[in-house]
């Protein structure tokens, strides 16, 4: 049945009619892809973090630099993004946890990191400024860039495979076990032997990772990245809304929840052009799903099957 | 097995725990009793590594384990219940147990096969797939014990497993702790309810307003001055006597 699936995701490009809807689908597989990330930490683990683009930013200005400074092969910024945003993800876990912090004061530490993030990046010149960095046109498959957005699409649904394998296997690892029961009860996780500011801290390092990655493909895709675009709190805002949506915790939940999420917003844009409606329409739809399925579209699902 | 001693406690100006010392045979039920505010609960959470005692010394097996944390503590072999019973209650009772059994190792079948063995022995077999939440009170204190069971503790620490039960479900705790100690499992727990200490308990420890007031047998403490008064108020002991 998975199997399947994939199989038809990975063809849909090769039928979609053209290069417009080909980007809505690597949109929507973007959304999935960074709201699994988020999912990872801030799902199963419980760390609703309100600045996952501090890691998303690590991952674009990795590959940014890595090309312009050091003429590196953008392939390169993978394993590099994927490292750096890791090492951020520890050092940031490492502080909150080893204080104690969670719930808001997490979310709000998180925030506070990506906007010290961004205000950093915007006056450093090893990040030159304001002005953002422009990555040098040279399409080709070697040099990280295509030119044809199903590549595009392949790469990200890559990604969006891999997040969702290291969701599966929280779900049934001792890893997973434990980082679900620090979510549901951290006395009584601790008093059964399991390592809170190391168990958290590494869901926060691979969530960070994983994140980092959707940064570089961004970059590689619109070859230009600034202090907002990276570290600014819309990117963070969609990765929590996307995971919530579809269900925080779940496998599916971010998948579903991007899906949904662009229905909503692509439909509504070509009934009403109003700029800030899109925002505004997310802020609704996050109420409704908070105050009637807490569970996401995934608790739904589940709910109706037991029913 | 266990040896405490000295453990200090203050909150401010409470004297909380005052000097406690402990000793805890390998193989026996050891009781510690008091009223209420005596000091039994943060006597407990000194032990296990929740609260870091002002004074005094935890010696598990010959080693010091005073102020590791929680964690540590229970990989050494010493895992605590809560009197307020703690479920991770989004997930399922055979979750919750595995999570426990998780300590011992790190593949899922073998957590799996032993949560669910730990699970039938306490009586939730029926209810292993069902949410953490849907069980009753006596099935949460069941839940407890199962979990910390399922980490294969040397020394299993029981607050209070028994309150809020009703006299069929205490008798049926009092024998499955009763196999708990027959299986090699040593156990100290907080008690109310006399007639289940009088049951299980090899040697009681009374705590009273922080400090020790009397140790010795079930049979010993229930005749015991200082015990009855700490129960009951100043002179109630003189005042049984004559009404005897």
């Amino acid at each position: 049945m998975k199997a399947v699936a994939l199989v038809v995701l990975a063809l849909v490009p090769f039928a979609l009619p053209s290069q417009s809807m080909v980007n809505i689908a690597m949109l929507t597989a973007f959304s999935a892809f960074i709201g699994q990330c988020w999912n990872i930490s801030g799902g199963f683990g419980g760390l609703t973090s309100f600045g996952h683009a501090v890691f998303f930013g690590t991952g674009a200005y990795a590959v940014a630099i890595l090309q312009t400074r050091y003429g590196l092969n953008p392939w390169l910024g993978l394993p590099v993004g994927f490292v750096a945003g890791g090492l951020v993800g520890a050092a940031i876990g490492a502080a909150s946890f080893r204080a104690g912090l969670r719930g808001s004061y997490f979310a709000l530490v998180t925030l506070a990191f990506a906007e010290v993030f961004r205000i950093l990046s915007n006056s450093l010149d090893f990040t030159r400024g304001g002005l953002g960095i422009n990555i040098p046109l040279g399409m080709g498959v070697g040099n990280f860039q295509f030119a044809d957005r199903r590549a595009t699409y392949a790469v990200v649904l890559g990604l969006l495979v891999l997040a969702t394998l290291c969701a599966a296997w929280l779900r049934r690892s001792r890893f997973g076990a434990r980082l679900a029961a620090l979510r549901e009860n951290e006395d009584a996780a601790q008093a059964l032997g399991v390592d809170l500011v190391r168990t958290k801290t590494l869901a926060l390092a691979l969530s960070g990772g994983l994140t980092a990655l959707a940064g570089v493909v961004y970059t590689q895709t619109y070859l230009y990245i600034d202090p907002t675009i990276a570290f600014g709190s819309e990117r963070s805002v969609e990765m929590l809304l996307v995971a919530m949506i579809g269900g925080a915790g779940t496998v599916w939940g971010p998948i579903l929840g991007a899906v949904a999420l662009h229905i909503v917003a692509d439909v509504s844009r070509s009934f009403i052009s109003t700029p800030g409606f899109a925002p505004m329409l997310y802020g609704v739809v996050l109420l409704v799903i908070i105050g009637v399925l807490p569970q996401g579209m995934a608790g739904l699902w589940e709910r109706l099957r037991r029913a | 097995m266990l040896e405490v001693r000295g453990l200090s406690k203050r909150f401010g100006g409470l004297h909380a725990v005052r000097d406690v010392s402990i000793d805890v045979p390998a193989g026996a039920i050891t009781a510690l009793i008091g009223p209420n505010g005596a000091g039994k609960t943060t006597t407990f959470a000194m032990i296990a590594g929740f609260i870091r005692p002002d004074a005094g010394t935890v010696v598990l097996e010959g080693r010091d384990v005073t102020g590791m944390r929680p964690d540590r503590i229970a990989e050494a072999g010493m895992v605590r219940t809560f009197q307020i019973t703690q479920p991770f209650a989004g997930l399922s009772v055979m979750e919750n147990i595995r999570v426990g059994a998780y300590l011992r190792t790190a593949d899922t079948g073998a957590a799996t096969a032993q949560a669910r063995q730990v699970g039938e022995t306490l009586g939730l077999g029926a209810m292993l797939d069902r949410p953490a939440s849907a069980l009753t009170v006596a099935g949460r204190k069941r839940l407890e014990v199962a979990r910390a069971l399922a980490t294969r503790p040397k020394l299993l620490l029981l607050d209070e497993v028994m309150a809020g039960l009703n006299p069929a479900e205490i008798a049926d705790i009092v024998s499955m702790i009763q196999a708990i100690r027959a299986s090699g499992v040593t156990i100290l727990l907080i008690e109310h309810i006399m007639q289940a200490i009088a049951a299980l308990a090899d040697h009681v420890y009374v705590l009273a307003q922080g400090a020790l007031i009397a140790e010795g047998t079930p049979r010993a403490i229930a005749n015991d001055q200082a015990v009855i008064e700490a129960y009951l108020g100043r002179g109630a002991a003189a005042r049984m006597a004559t009404h005897a």
